[in-house]
C-alpha cells in the first residue's frame, strides 16, 4: 500500500471522528431543542434549557463545519456529489441550523417575538436531527450515480458528469432511509434528555421530567435500532458489493448494545453523569457501523436493478455506476499531507478549548441565577 | 423568462444574495469584536465599572451580529458543494484545505471563547476573561485570513498544476498557493476596511447618545475611541489599497481595464467618475492620464491592454506592463465594475470628511449640540458599509467570466444535479428567511443601542469607595 492510500484511509477515519464529535457534542443540544417545547413548562424552565446549552452549542456546531470542510479538503468529489445530489435536503438542514442558532441568541433578548423564536428553535433542531439520519441511511444503501459516459440528462438540462447523483429527490425518501431518520431523531432526543437531567437541579420538576423522558426514549432508541437492523439484514445487506469493513460494523454493533445496557443500568440507578456519558455509546456505535459498512466507499453507487434499492430512477439511470471510494476520489497526496499537518496542530488546540469550556460550565445550573439569555 | 431556467444565472444570483447578506454582518462583527477586546482591556486596567458596562454593551451588539454571521456563513460553506459541484471537483484539492483550516483553527477559537465571554464573567479570573475577549477577536481575524486565502487563490491562482485530462487542479506547492500573489494585499485591505466599519459604528453610537442627551459620558468616550481607531485605519487604507491595486494591475488584465473603463491599449488612466457605454465600447470620464500606470509601475507611460484586446483571447501579454504572460480572454460587465470601483474610492474620500466632522464635534463643546452634524455622524456607518460592498463587487464581478481567474469559467462551475426549479425554491426561501432575520436583528440592535451601557449598581457602589480611598 502506498503513502497516498494510507493517507486516504487516515482521512476516512478522521472524517468519521469529526462526524462522531459532532454527533456526541451537538447531539445533546439538538436533543435539548427537540424536547424544549414539551419539557419546559414555564418561562423559567425554558430559560434553563437554553442556558444548559447556551455557552456550548456554537462550538459544538463547528464540528459539523469542520467535518464538511474536511470532506471537501480530502475527498472533493464526494463532497460535490453529496451536497449537490441531496440539494433540497441539505438546504432544509441549513435553514434549520440558521434559525436554531439565531433563535437561541435572540430568544432571551427579544421578548416581543418570543413565540416565534421558540418555534424556530424547535423546528431548527428538528430538521437537522431528522435529515442527518435520512442522509446516512441513503448513503449506506448506495444511491444512483452517473458513471463515465452514461449520458444521463438531468432535470437541469445538463448531462450528468461522472459521479453526479441522478436519483432525484423522492428516491431519497425510501423506507430504510426513513427508518434511519427516526433512529437518528430518537437518539438525539435521548441524548438531550440525558443532558437536561445532568444540568437540572436535582428534585426540580424539569429534572423529573427529563429523567422520565430519558428512560422512555432510551427504550425507544434500542427498539428503533433493532428495527433498522432487521430491515438492514433483510433488504440492504444482500445488495452490498465491495464493502470491505463489514466485520468492524458487527464489532461496533456489539459496542452499541453493550454500551446501551450499561447506560440503562445507570439510568435505572439514577446516576445522571454516568448515564449521559455511557449513553454516548449509541452515537459511537452508529457512526462506527456507518463508517465500517461503507469502507472503502464514501458514496456507494446503488447496484440496480439487481440490488433493487434505488426505488425511483430517472429514465436511463438503471446502471451500475462507479461508486465514489476513498481511493478514486481522494485529493492529492500533498493536499492530504498538508491537511494532516494542519490537523495535528489544530485538533489538540480544539480539544484543549473543549476542556476549558466544559470545565468552566460544569455542574448543575442554578435556575434562579440572574443572567440574560 | 429565459433567465429563470438558467441554472448558472440562478446559482450566481443565489450566491450573490447570500454572500452579500452574510457580508453585511461579518464586517460589523469583526470590526466590533476589536472594540469588545479594547473595552475589556481598559476595564482590566481601570477596574472602572463604566468600562465594564461598555464591554458588556459592545459584547451584546457583537453577539447579536456575530451570530447572524455564523449562521449565514454555513450557507457559504455548503454552497460550494450544493450549487458549485463542478467547481468543487475542479478546485477541491486546493480550495477545501483553507475552509477546513478555517473551521479547525478559527471557528472553534471564536465560538468557544465567545461562550466564555458571554457566560463566565463571574466564573473565571479577570485575566482569563480578558484573554478570552481577545481570543474571540483573534479567532474572527484568523477566519478572515483563511477565507481570503481561498478567495485570493481564485483571483490569482498559484502553486498548482492542472492534471493532464484537464478535469481538476492539483496543489503542487502549499505555501505558493496559500501566499499567492494577492493574499497579503487583499487580507490587509479587507481587515482594515472591517475595522473602519467597526469604528464608524462606534462613532455613530457615540453621536447618538449626544443627540439624545443620554449616556453623555459614554457618548463622548465612544466618539473618541471610534475617531482614534477610525482615523488610523482610514489613513492605513491608502498603502493597503495601493498594494491591492498593484496586484490587480500585475495579475488581472481584464479586471484592471474594466475598473478604469479602458478600451484601447495604452497607459492606464485614473478616472474620478464617469460612465461606460458598453454597447459602443466607449468611456466618458474625468481622468488623470497615466496615473494608474504610474501608481502601479512608477512609469506613467507603462502600457496596459485595453478591453478590446483582452475580450477575445488568448492574448499574449509579454509586450505589456502586466506581470502575467498571457490571458485566455473574456471581460466582466464593464460599467458595473467601473462604477463599483469609483464609488468605493469616492466613499473613502467621504470617510475623511466624516472623520473631520467627528473630530470637530468631539473638540468643540458648542458643536455637540449641533443636531445636523450629529445626525450625519449617526449615519456614518453607511459610508464604509457601502464602500465594502462596492469593493467586493469589484473583486468578484471584475473577475468574471472566470470563477478561477483564467482557469475555470463560472458557467462551467455549477452543479448539474440541481435543477432551476430547486434553485428558484431556495432563492425564495432565502429571501423570505433572510428578511425575517434582518428585521429581527435590526429591532434588537436598535433596542440594545437605545438602552445603552448599564453600570450595575452592585459594581458601582464598592468600587467608587475604593477609588475614593485611593485618593483619586
Amino acid at each position: 500500500m502506498d503513502a497516498h492510500a494510507i493517507l486516504e484511509i487516515i482521512w476516512f477515519l478522521l472524517i468519521a471522528v469529526l462526524i462522531l464529535g459532532y454527533f456526541i457534542l451537538d447531539g445533546f443540544d439538538l436533543g435539548a431543542g427537540l424536547l424544549y417545547p414539551f419539557i419546559a413548562k414555564d418561562e423559567k424552565e425554558k430559560k434553563f434549557v437554553r442556558r444548559a446549552i447556551g455557552p456550548l452549542w456554537d462550538g459544538n456546531e463547528v464540528w459539523l463545519l469542520t467535518a464538511g470542510g474536511a470532506l471537501f479538503a480530502a475527498f472533493a468529489p464526494a463532497y460535490a456529489t453529496s451536497f449537490s445530489g441531496f440539494y433540497l435536503a441539505i438546504m432544509l438542514v441549513l435553514f434549520g441550523l440558521i434559525f436554531r442558532a439565531i433563535a437561541l441568541e435572540f430568544r432571551g433578548i427579544d421578548k416581543k417575538w418570543s413565540k416565534f423564536w421558540d418555534a424556530a428553535f424547535f423546528v431548527g433542531s428538528f430538521l437537522p436531527a431528522l435529515l442527518f439520519g435520512a442522509a446516512i441511511g441513503n448513503i449506506i444503501e448506495g444511491v444512483a450515480l452517473a458513471g463515465a459516459g452514461d449520458n444521463i440528462v438531468l432535470a437541469s438540462g445538463f448531462t450528468a458528469v461522472a459521479g453526479d447523483y441522478v436519483g432525484g429527490f423522492f428516491s431519497l425518501l425510501n423506507p430504510f432511509a426513513l427508518l434511519c431518520a427516526v433512529l437518528g431523531l430518537v437518539t438525539f432526543v435521548t441524548l438531550g434528555a440525558a443532558w437536561i437531567a445532568l444540568k437540572a437541579p436535582v428534585g426540580s420538576a424539569i429534572h423529573q421530567r427529563a429523567v422520565k423522558a430519558r428512560s422512555i426514549f432510551n427504550i425507544i432508541e434500542i427498539l428503533c435500532f433493532a428495527l433498522v437492523s432487521v430491515f438492514f439484514f433483510l433488504f440492504v445487506l444482500p445488495t452490498f458489493e465491495g464493502r470491505d469493513g463489514m466485520l468492524f460494523a458487527y464489532v461496533f454493533a456489539v459496542v452499541l448494545v453493550v454500551g446501551w445496557i450499561v447506560a440503562r443500568l445507570f439510568i435505572n440507578k439514577g446516576n445522571d453523569l454516568l448515564a449521559f456519558i455511557t449513553g454516548n455509546a449509541v452515537p459511537v456505535g452508529l457512526v462506527g457501523i456507518t463508517a465500517a459498512s461503507l469502507f472503502p466507499n464514501l458514496i456507494p453507487a446503488a447496484d440496480n436493478p439487481e440490488g433493487a434499492i434505488t426505488y425511483f430512477l430517472l429514465p436511463g439511470a438503471d446502471i451500475v455506476a462507479d461508486s465514489l471510494t476513498i481511493f478514486n476520489s481522494g485529493n492529492s497526496e500533498l493536499c492530504l499531507t498538508a491537511m494532516l499537518i494542519i490537523t495535528c496542530i489544530g485538533l489538540p488546540l480544539v480539544l484543549a478549548y473543549h476542556v476549558i469550556i466544559y470545565r468552566t460550565f460544569r455542574g448543575r445550573i442554578d435556575m434562579d441565577e440572574q443572567i440574560e439569555y | 423568462m429565459e433567465l429563470l431556467t438558467d441554472v448558472a444565472f440562478l446559482s450566481r444570483l443565489q450566491f450573490a444574495l447570500t454572500v452579500i447578506f452574510h457580508f453585511l454582518f461579518v464586517p460589523l462583527s469583526i470590526g466590533l469584536g476589536l472594540f469588545v477586546a479594547v473595552s475589556e482591556t481598559r476595564y482590566y486596567r481601570s477596574k472602572d465599572p463604566k468600562d465594564k458596562a461598555a464591554t458588556k454593551f459592545w459584547a451584546k451588539l457583537f453577539t447579536t451580529t456575530f451570530i447572524i454571521g455564523v449562521a449565514t456563513g454555513i450557507t457559504m460553506e455548503f454552497s460550494f458543494g450544493t450549487n458549485w459541484a463542478n467547481y468543487s471537483r475542479f478546485v477541491g484539492d486546493i480550495f477545501g484545505a483553507p475552509l477546513a483550516a478555517e473551521a479547525l483553527l478559527a471557528f472553534f477559537l471564536e465560538s468557544v471563547f465567545l461562550g466564555i465571554v458571554l457566560f463566565a464573567r463571574e466564573k473565571i479570573s479577570a485575566k482569563l476573561y480578558l484573554v478570552s475577549a481577545w481570543l474571540v477577536w483573534i479567532g474572527s481575524a484568523l477566519s478572515a485570513l483563511w477565507i481570503l486565502i481561498a478567495n485570493s487563490w481564485m483571483q490569482t491562482p498559484a502553486g498548482y498544476a492542472v492534471v493532464p485530462d484537464g478535469s481538476k487542479a492539483e496543489i503542487t506547492d502549499f505555501w505558493a498557493a496559500a501566499l499567492n500573489p494577492s493574499t497579503v494585499a487583499r487580507y490587509l485591505h479587507t481587515v482594515d476596511s472591517l475595522l473602519i466599519l467597526g469604528s464608524f459604528v462606534v462613532i455613530a453610537v457615540g453621536a447618538y447618545y449626544l443627540l439624545r442627551k443620554k449616556n453623555i459620558d459614554f457618548g463622548k468616550k465612544f466618539l473618541k475611541m471610534g475617531l482614534v481607531v477610525g482615523s488610523i485605519t482610514v489613513v492605513a487604507m491608502l498603502p493597503f489599497a495601493h498594494m491591492q491595486a498593484v496586484v490587480v494591475a500585475e495579475e488581472q488584465p481584464a479586471k484592471l481595464a474594466a475598473m478604469e473603463g479602458q478600451w484601447e491599449d495604452g497607459p492606464a488612466d485614473m478616472a474620478f467618475f464617469g460612465w461606460v457605454d458598453e454597447a459602443n465600447g466607449t468611456t466618458t470620464a474625468l481622468t488623470l492620464p497615466g496615473l494608474t500606470s504610474w501608481l502601479a509601475t512608477g512609469d506613467a507611460n507603462a502600457i496596459y491592454p485595453g478591453l478590446n484586446t483582452v475580450e477575445n483571447g488568448p492574448v499574449d501579454l509579454s509586450a505589456y506592463a502586466s506581470k502575467v504572460d498571457s490571458y485566455p480572454g473574456g471581460i466582466p460587465p464593464v460599467n458595473l465594475t467601473f462604477q463599483a470601483y469609483h464609488i468605493m474610492i469616492i466613499l473613502w474620500g467621504a470617510m475623511i470628511l466624516w472623520l473631520i466632522f467627528g473630530w470637530l464635534v468631539l473638540k468643540k463643546e458648542t458643536l455637540q449640540k449641533n443636531k445636523f452634524l450629529l445626525y450625519l455622524l449617526v449615519f456614518a456607518p453607511l459610508v464604509p458599509f457601502i464602500a465594502i460592498q462596492a469593493g467586493w463587487m469589484v473583486a468578484e464581478i471584475g473577475r468574471q467570466p472566470w470563477v478561477v481567474y483564467g482557469l475555470l469559467l463560472t458557467d462551467d462551475a455549477i452543479s448539474y444535479a440541481v435543477s432551476s426549479v430547486e434553485i428558484l425554491i431556495t432563492i425564495v426561501l432565502f429571501v423570505v428567511f433572510y428578511l425575517i432575520l434582518f428585521v429581527g436583528w435590526l429591532r434588537i440592535v436598535l433596542k440594545q443601542i437605545k438602552v445603552g451601557p448599564i453600570v450595575e449598581e452592585a459594581d458601582a457602589a464598592p468600587k467608587v469607595t475604593a477609588a475614593a480611598e485611593g485618593g483619586e
